[in-house]
């Protein structure tokens, strides 16, 4: 008989350290990870299959429940694939208001993260520290969309409704206190003995190892990966932005960790400039097919009024092709490949979520760390299940 | 990008190039699957050192019914090149690429899981989002939407 002994057990899926419903079997001998297993699907809600029988415009509200923290991010990479599709140019404003909003949203997101990570690693305050931001941020999203969690706020052809006043002045508000309150997360957490003990030269991954297995944003950019779509292949208008890639050395918890830290004070740099810059004119594009007229012109106008029709009964009809736009949304590279038949609907729909590929890495970085490890890197991963299953 | 290069090397194994919107999408024989994607990997002009997507197609009622579309990208070139390779119904197998890129394990289980489609030599070739009793493979356009039950 061999003197040790592998316990299998299971972590999840009813766990707060697993971020959702995933379940990890975990091969242990003693307090050591032998072995880790992730079991994935129990969000799985068909999405993909939904969307094959929906209008392209009914899927916006579906894109808004993959990544439910960072929808802002899922809406943008949808109607940005299905612009290209239809070939659609968006008017310089819309485009602007778009990478505003997906950075309030990457900074949401980080916070989201920093927070529950903390707190699964024993550090309580940074939480309250974080949520007290993010929830400025989602007041931003519910005053321009009418919702925190679920904006489903951008339309083909640019956004739902032109933003308002309140919306630059609050924007304008919250980055600017903002970089303060990184430097208090940091003040709790850089220097702390125990964080760095929790974090340092825990869950490395090579950068060779990030390439052969997909994974993309933080994570690769915490390996030293200077791999940024929104540098790489730019789209609305990032082209126009001055900012840094934050990269790690190592590619340990505690470099992804300075990495969406770095990121974060990016993203306010951005905000600001896009603020500075913000061009008047139209907030999305006026009389495209596949644009809804505005609702005070339905009453009034008999073509406006046959085109809202058409648009709700049978829809937009791209031309029979397929596309691949991928955007670099919080997690990572998050692309939606759609195959249209020349209908109404998409005949195929395809997710490329990041926290799909970047959950196949943790087998990887749990091996022959310890069981309190393991929970430190599903945190690190920041997986949304929601995305990892659809 | 140079699709001249694969059309030389691989001649009659690529059946179809199409550019839309300065995508390109190479159709290829599944025979020599692997071959192209080791050459797309290895090659400078290409490479294409990620994997970003892999999925199954239903093309019904399209013959060959089947296909699974690949999603490759080149970091360091900063382009995308999209392979098609169509697979028969009536004989639902092709080569897995996980010995080319790591990553396709976890996307090949699931093509596997909501097409049916099998790929040869796949590590741990299993369903993944849905559980190990369900009959069917839901991503084909006769199962129902509503599902069966």
């Amino acid at each position: 008989m061999n003197d040790s002994q592998v316990l299998t057990i299971n972590l999840g899926p009813q766990h707060p350290s697993t971020h959702g419903v995933l379940r990890v079997l975990l091969d242990l001998d003693g307090e050591t990870v032998v072995d880790a297993r992730p079991d994935v699907g129990f969000l799985h809600r068909g999405i993909e299959k939904i969307a094959e029988n929906r209008l392209y415009h009914q899927i916006i509200p579906l894109t808004d429940r993959l990544d439910y923290l960072a929808a802002m991010s899922n809406n943008l990479a949808y109607v940005l694939t299905v612009e290209k599709l239809f070939d659609l140019e968006v008017p310089r404003r819309a485009r602007y208001v778009r990478v505003i909003l997906a950075e309030l949203q990457r900074i949401a997101s980080h916070l989201f993260w920093l927070g529950t990570h903390a707190h699964d690693l024993g550090a309580m305050s940074p939480m309250f520290y974080a949520l007290r931001e993010r929830e400025e941020i989602m007041d931003i999203f519910d005053a321009v969309a009418g919702s925190r969690l679920t904006p489903s706020y951008l339309r083909f052809g640019g956004l739902y409704a032109d933003i308002d006043g309140g919306f630059v002045r609050n924007t304008t508000r919250f980055v600017s206190q903002f970089g303060n309150r990184v430097d208090e997360y940091e003040e709790l957490l850089t220097e702390n003995p125990i964080w760095k003990s929790r974090t340092k030269g825990v869950g490395i991954m090579s950068a060779e190892e990030c390439t052969a297995m997909g994974i993309s944003g933080p994570l690769a950019r915490g390996s030293g990966l200077a791999r940024d779509l929104r540098k790489s292949s730019p789209y609305s208008s990032y082209e126009e932005f001055q900012f840094e890639i934050p990269l790690g050395f190592q590619g340990d918890v505690y470099d992804r960790y300075m990495v969406r830290i770095g990121e974060m004070r990016q993203s306010v740099e951005i905000i600001v400039q896009a603020l500075e810059g913000l061009p008047e004119g139209p907030h999305s594009v006026v009389d495209a097919p596949t644009t809804f007229p505005e609702k005070k012109n339905l009453t009034t106008n008999l073509g406006h009024l046959i085109r809202h029709f058409n648009l709700v009964v049978e829809g937009v009809r791209p031309p029979a092709a397929e596309v691949y736009h991928a955007v670099e949304s919080p997690r990572g590279e998050l692309g939606f490949y759609i195959v249209s038949d020349g209908t109404g609907t998409p005949s195929r729909l395809k997710v490329r979520a990041p926290s799909f590929a970047n959950l196949q890495g943790l087998a990887h970085m749990c091996r022959g760390r310890l069981l309190s490890d393991a929970v430190a890197i599903i945190g690190m991963i920041d997986i949304v299940l929601a995305e990892v299953d659809r | 990008m140079d699709t001249q290069v694969l059309t030389d090397t691989f001649g009659g194994e690529i059946l179809e190039v199409t550019l839309f919107r300065d995508e390109v999408t190479l159709t290829v024989s599944p025979k020599a699957l692997l071959a192209i994607c080791r050459f797309l990997k290895e090659d400078d002009r290409f490479d294409c050192v990620m994997l970003s997507d892999l999925c199954g197609l239903d093309r019904y009622p399209a013959i060959p019914r089947f296909a699974v579309v690949y999603n490759l990208y080149s970091p360091s070139l900063a382009h995308r090149l999209r392979l098609k390779a169509l697979v028969d119904e009536e004989n639902l197998r092709i080569d897995s690429v996980t010995g080319i890129w790591k990553g396709a394990d976890w996307l090949e289980r699931e093509c596997y899981d909501l097409y049916g489609i099998r790929f040869n030599n796949h590590p741990d070739l299993k369903r993944i989002l849905l559980p190990d009793t369900f009959e069917g493979h839901p991503l084909r356009k006769d199962f129902p939407l509503q599902g069966r039950e």
